[in-house]
């Protein structure tokens, strides 16, 4: 009996220890999971947290102060360079350890290894397009340049020293949550890091929807749906500017009229995990002559996917050589937006296309070989070997041709009968030293110091705003940007000979620029950099009406304060709707109406054109006017399984300005002929459609509707780490360009008096930890469109009151 | 009094224990004290899963305190699907507290089969 009784508790006994301690039973290992002294109760950080910290360690040569504020906002006071960036990486590590890694790994085609198999896709893609191929040579060239490899070896030592000594129980919760452990840090994470932002940034493209809707549309009716040249243009740099004429001039191939323009066939391949085309900024320097302080004002806010750990942490940098204070990103060294004592720099992308898919045609399924210039060529083939969490790792194999990678071909999107192949040639794949252009950004002191740093930057193609203490305000669009002959890029190109490859760059120095308009102003928001008087081809996705907000408010303001600038980038004017309107007021037939669509039609006409959270009129408007361009252009464009993309909302909008019987408005699928009134009304009974469906829900508020969430990186897998329901105004196209998931990820004002007047807020807060207040302490200051005041502190303020904690670094 | 000093010497063991080893610390301290002080069965049971319960029960309720149950509210919604973060608590307890408690149990049962 006692036998019996020990055998089964026994066994018992080790069942449950075995349950409990892994995750093959239950999702997740709920002993180690909760356990007080191990678990996630460890990452539940005391209120009153203790920060101060003595570290003593052969990795620094001098002494380095952090003096942590009570935003938790480190103060880096180090007696070099390299002991700063050392000091950076132990905090991101610190801070935001998860995230880096987790970032990268994405960045490398590794999320399966974390999450299975569901990300096998995801991870394809990445290895498909080249992230690797990518970071591999941007390293190359970054650790040719000794300060910059330097820098990097720094940094990484830092966060690798924090990794060593984090006990298991100081694990970052994510960690917990899927069950693996942080692996060292690599400088190629950090090239890594700076490619997934490239591919952010300058990774939107629309080759194969473009090439199908040429071949569904015809040459003339595309040029009328898919322009770039909006009437209401507003240039990052003025129109009227005159620009050199290029020395090389660039013409079609001869075949183009027969291979390209009239390309026979369309093109199933859809990029499933294209970034966002929101992703834009806004930035604006206004010179001292508008201000009342007599000195430059620099604004910037970055429109990113708002994410948890937010994707920007606050740091100020001080070293004998310089004193920089901004927002870096946990992954790479520096300041990235901020300013230091002379001068501020911000950033807005250029949107313009850097990324172009040529045709391959391989002899056979190995893909060992292609037809280039009238020849078979060898491919690089490079075994991509994608670990998967709880099963065998799978194997990939992507060819490597002289344009690059073979994104798409048979092996890849096998659900579509698709003999093609697809190579991608893109800026983000040319070796470059980046990281670079911000070392030199953090310690430079006026407009030449600024002018050299740019030069290293390739890409993404940024606009770079620039003000200094000196009065200085400057903006260059830099990159390098492919030469291009016209429509060059547009539509997937011929890859069986050189003709249709790119020749070459253009020149930096005529990267559209400006210093000291007359205006007193530089200001950019995603739109085209110039008019069609710039003589070079450059192709992009554009921003039309934020610009358009934007200067005009610039050029009526004068005496302007830092509270000004903060209201405009608060502002929510809808300049779009202030032309859309009248089109959709004047068309309607209002005798055709029920009680609710005419409702719905008032709300729209009493609507003050702000994009306030709590105004209806944005909501009916918005329904209205995105039925009314289905209306008009789904016959038009939409053919089963051909991917195509909406035309931009600019060019239905100045179609119909100009004419009312544009030849699109008929709805091609039915005997009658549809003229505008017929399909604006019918667009408003649409849309009173879904409007019924909101209001029952209780969502016909904008701040409801749009219902705005800052996620955590694992997206619906962890939305109690997330913030929902933040009620916030603006919108697409709108100055404050805060959607649902998207918008300002960090706001900026920066007066260069003396001291410097800086403010800055960001929807996140400085810690990772979702156990920690600081977690998400900054989004209510965020949403209501306040400001924290940015405390550049300096040496002599070691016992200000400000000082929460203190981290040292001392020699071993 | 046999039963109170069993749960609390459980307990100080199972924290001694889990300063350096992982979470299953707490099964090797109740197979220590189950083994070891001779009581019946199931009080052994009883006094090591009453001892961790209070021990990883207390704990997590300080911490979370301290916390102002944050983290604990993100969790319990997480896993259970309720934001009260004394279920979560309470969970984690009982854990603990049925780990330590089966562990004595079958302690216990071990140490009688080598008496005469």
């Amino acid at each position: 009996m006692k036998y019996a009784i020990f055998i089964i508790s026994f066994f018992l006994n080790a069942a449950l220890i075995y349950v409990l301690g892994t995750r093959n039973v239950l999702p997740l290992a709920l002993g180690s999971f909760l356990s007080v002294q191990e678990g996630i109760w460890q990452n539940a950080e005391a209120t009153d947290v203790d920060f101060n910290l003595d570290i003593k360690t052969s990795s620094v040569l001098g002494k380095t102060d952090v003096y942590l504020d009570e935003r938790l906002v480190p103060h880096i006071f180090a007696e070099n360079e390299n002991d700063a960036f050392f000091v950076q990486g132990f905090l991101h590590a610190k801070f935001r350890l998860w995230q880096m890694e987790f970032q990268t790994h994405a960045a490398a085609g590794r999320i399966s290894e974390i999450v299975g198999d569901k990300a096998i896709n995801f991870d394809r893609n990445q290895r498909r397009v080249g992230m690797v191929f990518a970071a591999e040579n941007a390293l190359g060239e970054m650790e040719k340049d000794p300060a910059t490899k330097q820098a990097m070896d720094s940094y990484t030592a830092g966060v690798n020293y924090y990794i060593r000594h984090l006990s298991s129980s100081e694990l970052p919760i994510e960690y917990k949550l899927l069950g693996y452990q942080p692996e060292e840090w690599t400088n190629l994470k950090s090239a890594l890091f700076i490619k997934q932002m490239t591919n952010t940034l300058a990774g939107y493209d629309r080759d194969f929807e473009f090439t199908n809707a040429l071949k569904i549309l015809g040459e003339e009716n595309f040029r009328i749906l898919y322009s770039d040249l909006p009437d209401s243009l507003y240039p990052v740099i003025p129109k009227g500017t005159a620009y050199a004429t290029p020395e090389i001039a660039l013409a079609p191939p001869q075949s183009a009229d027969s291979l390209y323009f009239m390309r026979k066939d369309t093109i199933h391949f859809t990029e499933d995990f294209k970034p966002d085309p929101s992703n834009g900024s806004n930035n604006w320097a206004v010179s001292g002559i508008k201000t009342t302080s007599g000195k430059p004002i620099l604004c910037n806010d970055p429109h990113l996917n708002l994410t948890l750990p937010s994707i920007w942490y606050e740091v100020q940098i001080h070293t004998p050589d310089y004193n920089a204070y901004g927002v870096s990103f946990p992954g790479i060294p520096g300041v990235v937006i901020g300013f230091n004592d002379s001068i501020a720099f911000g950033f807005t992308n250029a949107g313009r296309d850097v990324k172009d898919y040529y045709e391959i045609r391989f002899k056979d399924n190995s893909k060992e070989e292609y037809f280039f210039n009238n020849e078979w060529r060898k491919t690089e083939l490079r075994i991509e070997d994608i670990g998967v969490k709880n099963t065998k790792s799978i194997k990939d194999t992507v060819a490597y041709t002289v344009f690059g990678p073979v994104t798409y071909d048979k092996s890849f999107k096998t659900d579509l009968t698709e003999e093609k192949a697809y190579a991608l040639r893109w800026v983000a794949h040319d070796s470059s030293n980046v990281l670079k252009m911000w070392l030199l950004l953090n310690r430079a002191k006026n407009y030449d110091d600024y002018l050299a740093a740019i030069r290293h930057f390739n890409a993404p193609g940024q606009n770079m705003i620039f003000a200094s203490k000196s009065g200085d305000i400057a903006l260059w669009q830099q990159a390098t940007f492919p030469l291009r002959w016209k429509d060059q890029g547009l539509f997937v190109m011929p890859g069986t000979d050189s003709s249709y490859m790119w020749k070459g760059y253009i020149p930096l120095e005529q990267n559209p620029s400006s210093l000291n308009p007359a205006s007193g102003f530089v200001s950019s928001a995603n739109q085209r950099v110039a008019d069609s008087s710039y003589p070079y081809f450059i192709p992009g996705s554009y921003e039309v009406y934020r610009p358009i907000t934007i200067n005009r408010n610039l050029t009526e303001m004068h005496n302007i304060t830092v509270d000004d600038m903060k209201a405009l980038q608060n502002n929510n004017y809808n300049v779009f709707a202030e032309e859309a309107r009248p089109i959709l007021l004047n068309y309607v037939n209002r005798s055709s109406l029920s009680t609710e669509e005419s409702k719905y039609l008032d709300l729209v006409e009493q609507w003050d054109l702000y994009n306030n959270a709590n105004d209806k009129g944005v909501v009916c408007f918005i329904a209205w006017w995105d039925s009314l361009h289905a209306n008009i252009f789904n016959d038009d464009l939409i053919r089963d399984k051909i991917p195509v993309i909406k035309p931009e909302k600019f060019v239905l909008l100045e179609a119909l300005k100009r004419d009312s019987t544009f030849k699109f408005i008929d709805n091609i699928n039915t005997p009658e002929k549809e003229d505008l009134v017929a399909q604006v009304t019918s667009a408003l009974k649409k849309a009173s459609l879904m409007l019924t469906e909101l209001e029952r829900d209780n969502k016909l508020e904008w701040g409801k509707y749009k219902n705005t969430t800052v996620y955590h990186l694992l997206k619906n897998n962890a939305m109690p780490f997330a913030r929902t329901g933040i009620s916030t105004g603006g919108g697409n196209g709108i100055i404050n360009a805060t959607q649902h998931d998207h918008g300002p990820s960090w706001k900026m004002v920066i007066e260069m008096t003396t001291p410097t007047n800086a403010y800055g807020v960001y929807p996140g807060g400085q810690s990772g930890n979702p156990g920690s207040y600081f977690y998400d302490n900054f989004i209510d200051t965020w949403s209501i469109g306040e400001y924290y005041k940015l405390w550049f502190m300096g040496t002599t303020d070691t016992t200000d009151n400000r000082i929460k904690w203190k981290i040292s670094f001392k020699p071993a | 009094m046999k039963f109170i000093v069993s749960a609390i010497i459980t307990a100080s063991l199972a924290f001694s224990l889990g300063l350096f080893l992982p979470w299953w610390s707490v099964a090797i301290a109740a197979f220590l004290s189950g083994f070891f002080i001779p009581q019946q069965k199931i009080l052994a049971f009883l006094s090591a899963f009453i001892g961790v319960f209070v021990f990883w029960g207390g704990l997590a309720f300080y911490i979370s305190f301290a916390n102002n149950h944050i983290l604990a509210q993100k969790i319990a919604m997480l896993i259970i699907k309720n934001n009260n973060p004394f279920m979560l608590i309470a969970l984690t307890a009982l854990i603990g507290g049925i780990t330590a408690g089966i562990t004595a149990f079958t302690a216990r049962s071990m140490a009688l089969l080598f008496k005469k």
